[in-house]
């Protein structure tokens, strides 16, 4: 694969859910390209942000209708990978960190046994080398007491300790893609930062790529190269980061006008005002779906 | 109104025994707003069971106007204080309407009334008669942390202990949610302690915060030095610089402080 070769390509990929009103479209013709870089997806609550991250993977019920005319990854069409294929990729070249890092762990057995046994699968080691590796990760990841870290059961862990715990396990496989879904939101802001930049590493020296969802459009405009702004299912825009401040569509306006600041006043903050129009329309759509 | 001294909480034993919260105090006024910062797993959220009572095995003083409160609470002490927690989509119950989930502690603490007083705090919390009856997961994120914050409010509290009530919610949906914390407080004098990592968030809530680390605490400020930025301790320094988002070469710099 050349220097340009994309690492991931996706073209209009849709999603949709039946319901009793009709077909809801919670994605809706999203295309985007991204190299070996930190890509930001933003964008109001419900608007398609993590199913984006999970159809790429293949992570869906079964009664979702997925659609794409293409998903390249480091130029293998994934549309046409049997599951098995798909299960793979999966483990060993895309992780997805999921939004909710305490349902994705399992309840009944320590955090520390849980990384080891996915470390055993992709690393060839003994029991004693691959608990060294786990507390060096669990260190990496900035958990600063490991050794009592790693007995601990996933309702003993606080959030933010859970997502840094979820990280860990999702870079064991060294995937070249990481897709990140709200990684850090229960992370102090410190943490947050350092473990940001871990994954800021990773990119810039192993060449991963990453797709950071977040609410938080400061951390993305400074942290992520690029951003892609969603709304009803749909990309309204691609801004380079720096300049996501500067955009003219009224919804990301919108959006970093309802901001809080710690120099602001302690009025009011101003909500969304959503309009139609920004939409595309789409064939057999129930409107305002997505805007709920 | 609520005065906290000497706080402290162990978790495990032997070795895995963890000094979580160590000997914090500090004193909140009536119908003031007071944050709680500091990085995870300092101790905010256990400071909050702690007063809430959801935490029993603390040692130290609590008191709640002037009356000094021991490890169980009695129901009296329920009403008056309520919490509302981080995550608006696991603190509901998924098969309960919203109507049976704010009758429930109608219920309990025997109040009577229960329809007017459900109609009463759906309306307090700008969620119409319709969403009544619906079930939490026909709601989106901010009517669900409405329905928790209305969950609180139906038994009449005076101090609402807030944890990390928005981080779970969208831009919009914060400032709505904000805003609607903002109005009820100042509606009905209550009493808020408000946990965020979001200094923001803070700023514009409360007009004083403590900020803790290692489950101690670092220092009590006011709103206008986290505006201005006069701060001495180099712990709350290095959160204000990470609040301002990513700056590698700040980063780099960061210490670890105990
Ligand atoms: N399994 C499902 N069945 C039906 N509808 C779904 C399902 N999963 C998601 N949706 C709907 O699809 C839309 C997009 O969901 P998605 O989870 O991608 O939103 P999001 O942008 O990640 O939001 P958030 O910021 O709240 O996580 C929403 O309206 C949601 O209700
Ligand atoms: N039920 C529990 N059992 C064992 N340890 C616990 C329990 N609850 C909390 N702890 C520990 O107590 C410490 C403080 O946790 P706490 O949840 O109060 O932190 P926090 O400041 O709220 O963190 P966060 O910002 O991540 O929510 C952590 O080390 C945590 O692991
Ligand atoms: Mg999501
Ligand atoms: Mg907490």
């Amino acid at each position: 694969m050349t220097e340009n070769t994309p690492l991931l390509t996706v073209n209009d990929l849709s999603v949709v859910f039946p319901s009793p009103k009709g077909e809801v479209c919670a994605v809706n013709n999203v295309s985007f390209s991204m190299g070996r870089e930190k890509i930001g997806v933003v964008g109001e609550s419900g608007s398609g942000k993590s199913l984006t991250g999970r159809a790429v993977l293949r992570l869906l019920p079964p009664y979702a209708r997925v659609g794409a005319s293409d998903i390249t990854f480091k130029g293998r069409n994934l549309l046409s990978c049997s599951e098995k294929q798909m299960r793979k990729i999966r483990g060993m070249e895309i992780s997805m960190v999921m939004q909710d890092p305490k349902y994705s762990l399992n309840p009944v057995r320590t955090v520390g046994e849980q990384i080891r046994e996915a470390y055993t699968i992709h690393h060839k080691a003994g029991k004693k080398q691959a608990r060294q590796k786990t507390l060096d990760m669990l260190k990496a990841v900035r958990i600063r007491n490991p050794e009592q870290v790693y007995g601990l059961y996933p309702h003993e862990v606080s959030g933010g300790m859970g997502q840094r715990i979820m990280i860990a396990m999702m870079l064991i496989p060294e995937p070249s893609l990481l897709i990140a879904d709200e990684p850090t939101s229960a992370l102090d802001v410190t943490v947050q930062l350092q473990v940001l930049a871990i994954l800021d590493d990773l990119v810039g020296e192993r060449g991963m790529g990453l797709i950071f969802i977040s609410h938080d459009l400061a951390l993305v405009s400074s942290f992520c190269d690029r951003v892609i702004i969603m709304y009803g299912g749909q990309i309204m825009e691609v801004v380079d980061a720096g300049n996501l401040h500067k955009s003219n569509h009224p919804y990301t306006k919108g959006l970093l006008s309802c901001l809080p600041k710690i120099d602001g006043t302690q009025d009011h903050l101003p909500t969304l005002v959503r309009d139609d129009v920004w939409l595309k329309p789409v064939p057999g759509r129930v409107n305002g779906e997505a805007a709920s | 109104m609520i005065a906290v001294e000497n706080l402290n909480v162990f978790f495990g034993h032997g070795q895995t025994r963890n000094h979580a919260v160590k000997d914090v105090g500090f004193t909140v006024e009536k119908g003031e707003s007071f944050g709680l910062v500091g990085e995870s797993g300092s101790g905010k959220s256990t400071v909050l069971n702690c007063i809430s009572g959801l935490l029993t095995h603390w040692k130290g003083r609590i008191e709640i106007d002037g009356v000094r409160l021991m490890q169980t609470r009695n129901m009296a002490f329920c009403r008056k204080v309520q919490m509302v927690f981080q995550d608006p989509y696991g603190s509901l119950h998924p098969r309960h309407t919203i109507d049976r989930t704010l009758k429930e502690p109608v219920k309990i603490h025997r109040l009577g009334d229960a329809n007017n007083r459900v109609a009463r705090v759906l309306d307090d919390v700008g969620l119409g008669a319709k969403f009544r009856f619906r079930f939490p997961h026909q709601l989106s994120g901010g009517q669900r942390q409405r329905v928790a914050v209305a969950r609180a409010l139906i038994l009449d509290p005076e101090i609402i202990l807030l944890d990390e009530p928005t981080s779970a919610l969208d831009v919009s949906i914060q400032a709505e949610v904000l805003n609607l914390l903002q109005d009820i407080r100042r509606e009905k004098n209550l009493t808020y302690i408000l946990v965020s990592h979001d200094l923001a968030v803070v700023s514009h809530m409360c007009n004083r915060l403590l900020v803790m680390n290692r489950g101690k605490t670092v220092e009590t400020i006011t709103r206008n030095q986290l505006k201005s930025g006069a701060i001495s301790e180099k712990y709350t320094t290095q959160l204000l610089v990470a609040g301002k988002g990513y700056d590698r070469t700040a980063i780099d710099q960061f210490q670890d402080f105990r």
